[in-house]
């Protein structure tokens, strides 16, 4: 077909097809490594709440709700764009391709300046772990204190992994841009999408986790 | 493939220049970087261990202080560990063979190879800026709450140094696993790779699944420094022992990923050098598989006195055992190998058999110390430190200057000396068991490990071990110095100097840029000594090369 094309086979790969093949194994391998890396924080705060689900039921109450599901509803809007814009690429529409990422890149920054405002709200009230940390229920004291460092190592790991994915979606954009993804080559829209869902089901798992379960335990009552 | 360029074009010869050898996407060249890179924290190391050894000729503490101890050591471990002894053989043996092993041009993700070298440096000279800026005093297992809470020294850095390390190898892991999948030349099914690549198959699933659990380990441990994050401290409801758990869930598989590679290396070297099919040659081959799944399920035996359960504490006894079947199985398999084979002596080989008996050794002490009540009785004493160096490093070191020298011909295009080769297998082999021997009798009678002096009973054990450790270091260095010589004396070696079987050894020595000038067509198993079938090195055993 047109020069495009035959441009973006590598030279080490025989065909487009032995490339998408390749590069689609290395995005699932990399997904693995991912759930692997989050995998410890997860089991960490498995062992914790197992061991004091008071602390972590009292940590979450000061958690704000609100918040964290408007962040939920962004994400799961941004996935939506994000499967719309490797649709849009698998059927050769650059138009609608380039208006749903930038969707997607807008509701990942959404969720950022959301999330900052979480986060500044938690150092006002002393809720960081460190010398300033206080915790107001004196019955659980200091013990809150592993509940909001899980959530401040969890929520930054995963706002980390936002940040990379809008630095990554802007190179992808880009390429939109430029006219280089069509049906016959979509392969790297279709692997940062894999990562981008992947980064919001994580979040689809700290939100229950960290912010709705706790709310009902009752200390046994 | 293409016909570009003459028989002398080579990937050595193709580009000159600084820049073509920093922005290569060849696999072949990153290998020789990695080469470069490992060789300077292997000596690095190799010079921690020096002083090691020298504070420990004498019983009272006299060449360093206590505290110089406590880094020298933990330094020695760090260096030796993370930047010589789990990237060493995949990085260097592994990117330059694997792609031509299976007959393609590069491996799946070229830029991205690249990237995981960049990335090794990065890591290795943030460590090194620790390391310039006092080390640390942690030990290599960085063990809070003292990295955490209490020591002085540059944990940050060192922390931050092999945490960035370990995107290198899930990254090589990660290319490698594609490159096998995707990349095989035609008629190169799974049971025909040779088992050089199915080890690294092996080496890389344990890489993308254990190594992200060290990097959010250390990460938590550097948040928790910097930032006072309390998830391993029992003042703020953290436990400390959890740290063990997640560090050990990698460290563990580590020395796996350590040792794999270099079993890969020494099934190709024991069919080269017996002309023979490696005996059970699918039983070798799952045994790899074997060991890497094991591997996760045995992190508890290195906590039998961290207060774990005493249930939890004989199933890691026993799963511990399991993975002596898969090693066996290995042993066993390259001992028939042996049997009525056409065996020679070259370099590659004295280290083959080498590893063998240094491997047997090591595994057969992982028994003693999976079984609960030895282990407490030598916990934490040298008979652990001597256990742990004749498998990790006996075994990978082993492999990989056997490795070095077997394919240094196809590296380089030229010959080693092979006296002064056989010379360096010698001194390595009686220099290690000098040097580690004596420890597992020191160990048994109590010397703890990580002391920097000791009572003057233990000294004439100790003495026999800072000699051996000379000639071990001898050894090492011979090698630097005939290498390097060979370079520009060495005779040239043609395409396949050993009558050896295996892709690698149809191409020039040193290869063309994209391996092959015909795409190769596998139409044999590997190691097909008997000659049934009709490739290059079919011819019975030609002349050696010396």
């Amino acid at each position: 077909m047109s020069h495009g094309h035959s441009s973006a086979l590598a030279h080490h790969f025989d065909s487009l097809e032995q490339q998408r093949e390749a590069s689609t194994l290395g995005m699932w391998l990399f997904l693995v490594q991912e759930v692997m890396f989050f995998g410890g924080l997860f089991m960490t705060y498995m062992l914790y709440r197992w061991r004091d689900p008071e602390a972590f039921a009292a940590g979450s109450h000061d958690l704000n709700i609100t918040l964290g599901l408007l962040n939920t509803v962004v994400l799961i809007a941004s996935s939506l764009t994000m499967a719309m814009a490797v649709h849009s690429a698998q059927t050769s529409r650059r138009r609608p391709l380039i208006g749903y990422l930038t969707a997607t890149g807008v509701l990942g920054l959404a969720f950022l300046v959301v999330k900052y405002f979480e986060y500044s709200a938690k150092w006002e009230h002393h809720l960081v772990p460190g010398p300033l940390f206080h915790f107001s229920e004196p019955a659980i004291g200091g013990r809150a204190e592993v509940f909001f460092s899980l959530y401040f190592a969890m929520t930054g790991m995963h706002a980390l992994h936002m940040v990379i994915g809008i630095a990554l979606l802007a190179w992808i954009l880009r390429g939109a841009v430029r006219g280089r993804f069509d049906a016959s080559y979509y392969n790297p829209v279709e692997n940062f999408g894999l990562y981008w869902h992947f980064v919001d089901i994580v979040w689809i798992f700290l939100f229950p986790m960290l912010y709705l379960i706790g709310r009902h335990y009752h200390g046994g009552a | 493939m293409s016909r570009t360029g003459t028989a002398e074009t080579n990937y050595l010869n193709a580009q000159h220049g600084l820049k073509s050898w920093l922005l290569t996407l060849d696999h072949k060249r990153i290998g020789l970087l990695y080469l470069m890179g490992v060789s300077f924290f292997f000596l690095l190391g190799g010079i921690f261990a020096l002083l090691i050894r020298l504070e420990l000729l004498t019983p009272q503490g006299d060449l360093v202080q206590p505290d110089t101890y406590n880094r020298l050591f933990s330094m020695h471990g760090i260096m030796m560990v993370f930047f010589f002894l789990i990237p060493a053989i995949p990085g260097v043996l592994g990117n330059f063979l694997i792609p031509i092993m299976i007959g393609t041009r590069d491996v799946a993700f070229p830029r991205l190879n690249l990237a995981s070298w960049y990335i090794f440096m990065a890591g290795g000279s943030i460590t090194l800026l620790g390391v310039l800026a006092g080390g640390v005093d942690t030990g290599w297992t960085f063990y809070p709450p003292y990295s955490s809470l209490y020591s002085a020294t540059n944990v940050l850095t060192v922390g931050i140094g092999v945490f960035v390390n370990g995107f290198s190898s899930i990254l090589t892991g990660l290319n490698f696993m594609v490159t096998i999948h995707r990349m095989r030349a035609p008629g190169m099914t799974w049971f025909r790779l040779p088992l050089f690549v199915w080890g690294h198959y092996a080496t890389s699933f344990i890489n993308v699944l254990g190594t992200p659990v060290i990097a959010i380990t250390l990460l938590l441990l550097v948040l928790e420094r910097a930032f006072h994050l309390g998830i391993f401290d029992a003042t703020k409801g953290g436990d400390p022992v959890l740290f063990q758990h997640l560090f050990w869930f990698y460290s563990h598989p580590a020395v796996y990923i350590m040792i794999l590679p270099s079993m890969a290396v020494i099934s190709e070297l024991i069919a080269a050098f017996t002309r023979k099919r490696v005996f059970g040659y699918h039983f070798v081959a799952f045994s790899s598989i074997g060991i890497a799944v094991l591997g996760f399920l045995v992190w508890g035996h290195h906590m039998f006195v961290s207060g774990q359960s005493v249930y939890a504490g004989t199933a890691f006894s026993l799963l511990t055992m399991l993975v002596a079947i898969p090693s066996a199985i290995k042993v066993f398999n390259w001992s028939f190998t042996l049997y009525q084979g056409s065996v020679s002596f070259d370099t590659p080989m004295l280290y083959a058999l080498g590893f063998i008996g240094l491997f047997m050794i090591g595994g057969l002490t992982g028994v003693f110390l999976g079984t609960l009540g030895f282990d407490i009785h030598v916990h934490d004493t040298y008979f652990v430190v001597a256990h742990f160096h004749y498998v990790m490093v006996g075994g990978t070191i082993m492999g990989y200057l056997g490795g070095l020298h077997y394919w240094w011909p196809k590296i380089t295009g030229r010959i080693y000396p092979e006296f002064w080769g056989r010379m360096s297998a010698m001194l390595v082999f009686v220099g290690f068991n000098l040097t580690f021997f004596p420890q597992f009798l020191l160990g048994y009678m109590g010397m703890p490990r990580r002391y920097h002096a000791y009572p003057e009973e233990w000294q004439v054990l100790n003495v026999l071990s800072t000699a051996g450790a000379s000639v071990l270091g001898l050894g090492f260095l011979l090698p630097l110095g005939y290498l390097l010589w060979s370079l520009k004396y060495g005779k040239l070696a043609g395409k396949n100097p050993w009558g050896a079987k295996g892709l690698e050894w149809t191409t020039d020595s040193p290869p063309p840029t994209e391996n092959f000038r015909d795409a190769p067509v596998v139409s044999e198993e590997a190691y097909d000594y008997a000659g049934a079938g009709h490739g290059d090195g079919g011819a019975p055993a030609p002349a050696r090369a010396h």
